[in-house]
């Protein structure tokens, strides 16, 4: 999986000066403006970004508004499963609280899992990525080795016999997720990273003794950022899924409840054979689009970032 | 000569792995602070004596290196330690059950690779047109569905609302046959919606790349040849441009297993599937360690072994592959 080079960094001419800033602010932001451009004209990548905006705000103005209460068990007067009703918008779940509360609530906490077990994947990633390619030789192979001991190890059932063994909190979850998530961005990090290296301007700042640390730095991160970017979208859909299977089979937070909890929940308190529909479709409707959001956005940019990709959609 | 050395690498890669992922093994569940057994032994339950008795079965007060050697003579043997739960070996546990996940897996990843190359391959046809943008939209959507989501989906409408599927186990509970044939009948409708579950959800995938190498291959110049040839259109599609477009999909392949085996576990406890996943899903709510310890690794060793398999029928296909 080569990807082909996507960042058009300023590559200064003989008579320059003193090296100039490759990441000078206006290539960046130019950059930036027209990937936004693109996604927002593709009409998947539109409907992307609409629909993780309109989440992102149920998820945050939701429990501000409807708040959810996850101890309110004992002084609820109303029945267990009960149907949606005036009252409970959504019905009720086995403990007679209310499923459209529990649902906003719940939201918010698979987002925040989602975003940051996604922020950890993309530091190890694109950290171990960088060096990878930057240094190259054995240490190049030795990581990759490392990479590609994670990519063919099957994440679910790592993940799961991680999180049993670490126990159940929404940080061991958060940690697990993200430890087990970075190795597809390490090998796209490093195949960036091995044609950034060998550039004129990297070449001309290492010949004038600019030290690796402030070269990778200054020179490499700000050019590889949009394919993190990019990949980063991508990612936390894929990092929202896993919490809501380990949710789901028993591993989730019991305090802090997500949508793959509330799924477990119902799931062992038989909703699905008593009808309760409105208990565990809700939940599983709303992974689906987020996940979506997240899928069609990431493509959209992906595509933004690589032209040849766009003839293939 | 090539192709030995690049067999060679791959065994040799293969067997790094493998040692990676044992060792692995090792160190979460026996150096790790806070590992299960120490746990068992610090539960503040136990006597001295008992106290005493455990460690020395767990080899415990041996150093860590003597304890990681045992571990590996243990694991020569097939030995995986005793279930909690079961009061049984781990490894006469797993065998149990092995049978019926190999059943469920070898029956979704069949399925998918079959119907996904069939209708990816399709739409690079008809490219461009309603069929097309159809199966794009639906693969994406398929790929965003939560595995045990979709099952439990299948399960209120196939099962509990219009009962047109069993929804539980592999078989029916006291089931008296009559012929083999009726008992097979009974285990495929059983087979039926756990398989479909994981075919929905991971052909996307498949669609996507077949469908994108078969647009490729297209638009190659050998494919002018062919239809200047006059070759009948089918023909063309069907066997010249699949075959050039084989490459990508046997690498799906064997990424498909590393998923499939992820949703088997899924789906497995959605339907009460008697194999594997299942007993991972108790164990886990058992916390029965030494059950999770040892489905980890034979996930781990199928998914390492099936891609090894596909690196191998990678260059047997393409014998311009020498560099992986």
């Amino acid at each position: 999986m080569v990807r082909p080079v996507v960042a058009s960094a300023h590559v200064p001419g003989p008579d320059e000066g003193p090296v100039p800033n490759v990441a000078a602010e206006p290539v960046k932001r130019g950059q930036l403006r027209a990937v936004w451009q693109y996604v927002w004209h593709d009409r998947l990548g539109r409907i992307g970004v609409i629909a993780f905006v309109l989440v992102v705000i149920f998820a945050l103005a939701g429990p501000l508004i409807f708040p959810f209460n996850s101890a309110a068990v004992a002084n609820t007067s109303a029945g267990v499963l009960l149907g949606p009703s005036r009252r409970n918008w959504l019905g009720t779940d086995e403990l007679g609280r209310d499923v459209f509360r529990e649902f906003l609530s719940a939201a918010h906490i698979s987002l925040e899992v989602g975003l940051a077990a996604t922020a950890i994947s993309m530091i190890l990633g694109a950290v171990i990525g960088i060096v990878a390619g930057y240094y190259g030789r054995w240490v190049d192979n030795m990581l990759m080795r490392l990479t590609d001991f994670f990519l063919v190890l099957p994440q679910i059932p790592l993940v799961i016999a991680l999180a049993a063994f670490f126990g159940q909190s929404l940080g061991i979850i958060i940690l697990v997720i993200g430890m087990t998530g970075w190795p597809t961005t390490a090998r796209i990090v490093r195949s960036q990273t091995l044609s950034l290296r060998e550039r004129q301007f990297i070449t001309r700042v290492r010949s004038l003794g600019t030290s690796d640390a402030r070269i990778l730095r200054v020179h490499i991160l700000p050019n590889v950022m949009p394919l993190i970017f990019a990949n980063t979208v991508l990612v936390i859909g894929g990092a929202i899924l896993a919490e809501a299977t380990l949710s789901f089979l028993g591993l989730g937070d019991p305090v802090q409840v997500s949508w793959g909890t509330m799924l477990h929940s119902a799931f062992a308190a038989g909703a699905i054979g008593r009808g309760a529909w409105w208990y565990f479709i809700p939940p599983g409707l709303g992974i689906v689009v987020v996940v979506l959001a997240f899928t069609l956005t990431g493509h959209a940019i992906d595509q933004a970032l690589n032209p040849r990709l766009r003839g293939s959609r | 000569m090539a192709r030995l050395r690049y067999l060679g690498r791959k065994i040799a890669w293969l067997a790094i792995t493998l040692y990676g992922v044992v060792t692995f093994n090792f160190v979460l569940f026996h150096v790790l602070p806070g590992n299960p057994v120490q746990l068992l032994v610090r539960s503040g339950h136990l006597t001295q004596q008992a106290q005493a008795a455990i460690t020395r079965v767990y080899g415990l007060d041996h150093s860590l290196i003597v304890q990681y050697l045992i571990y590996l003579r243990d694991l020569l043997r097939g030995q995986l330690g005793l279930s909690y739960t079961f009061r049984e070996p781990v490894s006469t546990l797993l065998g149990q059950y092995l049978g019926n996940t190999v059943l469920l897996l070898a029956a979704a990843t069949l399925l998918t690779i079959a119907m996904g190359v069939l209708v990816g391959v399709i739409a690079a046809n008809r490219r461009g047109g309603r069929y097309d943008s159809t199966t794009v939209t639906a693969s994406v959507i398929g790929w965003s569905l939560p595995t045990f989501w979709t099952g439990l989906i299948l399960v209120f409408v196939f099962g509990v609302w219009l009962h047109a599927f069993p929804i539980f186990g592999s078989q029916t509970p006291n089931a008296v046959y009559s012929s083999f044939w009726v008992r097979y009948e009974d285990i495929a409708a059983h087979l039926f919606l756990p398989t479909l579950t994981l075919v929905v959800v991971n052909i996307a995938q498949f669609v996507l790349v077949a469908r994108v190498s078969v647009i490729e291959v297209l638009a190659e110049d050998f494919m002018l040849t062919a239809r200047a040839k006059g070759l009948a259109r089918r023909r063309i599609l069907w066997s010249h441009a699949v075959r050039n477009a084989l490459l990508p999909i046997v690498t799906s392949s064997a990424l498909l297993i590393g998923l499939v085996v992820s949703g088997a576990i899924e789906v497995e406890t959605v339907f009460s599937w008697p194999g594997m996943g299942r007993l991972v899903y108790n164990s886990v709510l058992n916390r029965d360690y030494p059950v999770i310890e040892g489905a980890f690794l034979v996930f781990a060793i199928v998914v390492l072994l099936v891609n090894f398999a596909s690196d191998l029928l990678y260059q047997a296909l393409d014998p311009r592959v020498r560099e992986a």
